[in-house]
């Protein structure tokens, strides 16, 4: 049997004897091909656990998101933990006062690598209802930590929510290019 | 009882100590001494036909020039209701505590310390409820300037963050010309 020859960029016009589905090349019945890079970014986004950070009247949205009329789950999105060390991605659902800000922070830097931000609705994205007159609320949690999705509505709808994981999920496949070793360091084999 | 017969039972039990009967709102109040709210919160809960069983809601207000202390109280039993009302000078707020009397007053007492400053004398663990530990000032009075960076986070709303979220923002229209 030949070598398969090796494939450095999947696109979809990669075409031939193999069969590509998404990022997969398919050769026969039992060999599928890919690139390490591409299955990492494909469990990743796949299975983006979202912490519990119900904050405000948002909450109650993505509650009904994960329940079963929205069906997180079906985004591999629904598995909502209640520790930061077991979580992906941190769903800000809500408004944020000052005395809670330190506490995103912190829980933030408690959940391990790659992790991901959603800032959802209008408080968490810039203040919402009380961007002047709220002595006690954070003016967007992006002042603390970095946000990739912001989700507008007050409060989003769970369709919205859903198309803000779809857009993460997006990001992940697109944007990102680096693997997750190589963001603490270089990864096996590879010059720092 | 009616309200009536309630402040009059209190005026005739602790005559100068009532400052006044206010009928002239929707709802009717005893405006009380300082000094004397426990002793008469006190009687309230235990007269035999008064029965004031529950603390709703204990409030601070700050008028302007005075701040005040508002308590709702309930009788289950009796099913009546009565408003005492307290004023305080704005530079010393002190009155004394009921929390020994209804435990429910305790965090309401704890909130009003927090929010408008006023400190209850007596109060077992009189300290800030809602707010961090380390904020300075009481921000529900009237005379609050809020702070411009709390802990080095921003306060007050980043104006260069408008281009960020796309779109013009359309809310000076609600702005008066001099917040302008």
């Amino acid at each position: 049997m030949q070598p398969p020859q090796e494939i450095t960029k999947i696109t979809a016009d990669m075409k031939g004897d193999a069969r590509i589905v998404g990022g997969f090349k398919k050769l026969g019945d039992n060999i599928v091909l890919t690139s390490v890079d591409y299955l990492i970014k494909w469990a990743r986004l796949s299975s983006l656990w979202p912490m519990t950070f119900g904050l405000a009247c948002c909450a109650i949205e993505m509650m009904a998101t994960g329940a079963p009329r929205y069906d997180l789950d079906r985004l591999g999105a629904g598995v909502f933990r209640p520790s930061p060390r077991q979580s992906d991605v941190m769903i800000v659902a809500g408004t944020v006062t000052l005395k809670m800000a330190s506490r995103i922070k912190r829980l933030f830097e408690q959940m391990p690598e790659p992790r991901y931000v959603i800032a959802m609705g209008g408080c968490a994205t810039c203040g919402g209802p009380y961007w002047n007159y709220g002595y006690h609320v954070l003016k967007g949690v992006d002042e603390v930590v970095p946000v990739d999705v912001y989700v507008p509505g007050c409060p989003p709808r769970p369709e919205s929510l859903i198309e803000g994981i779809i857009q993460l999920q997006e990001k992940i496949r697109e944007k990102e290019t680096k693997l997750a070793t190589e963001k603490g360091g270089a990864a096996p084999g590879e010059k720092a | 009882m009616t309200d009536e017969q309630i402040a009059r039972r209190l005026q005739e039990r602790f005559g100068y100590r009532i400052l006044e009967y206010n009928t002239a709102g929707p709802t009717p109040f005893c405006k009380v001494s300082p000094g004397a709210i426990a002793a008469v919160c006190e009687y309230l809960r235990d007269d035999p036909d008064l029965r004031f069983d529950s603390c709703m809601c204990v409030s601070g207000v700050d008028y302007g020039k005075d701040l005040g202390v508002v308590y709702h109280l309930h009788s289950m039993s009796k099913r009546h209701k009565c408003v005492l009302h307290v004023d305080l000078p704005r530079e010393d707020p002190h009155v004394p505590t009921v929390s020994h009397i209804w435990s429910t007053a305790d965090w309401h007492e704890r909130e009003a310390y927090d929010l408008f400053g006023v400190v209850f004398d007596g109060h077992p663990d009189l300290r800030r409820i809602l707010l961090p530990d380390d904020w300075e000032g009481y921000p529900l009075r009237k005379d609050y300037v809020t702070p411009e960076y709390y802990n080095g986070m921003r306060v007050a709303f980043n104006e260069e963050k408008q281009g960020k979220h796309g779109g013009s923002w359309r809310g000076e229209i609600y702005l008066t010309e001099e917040e302008r």
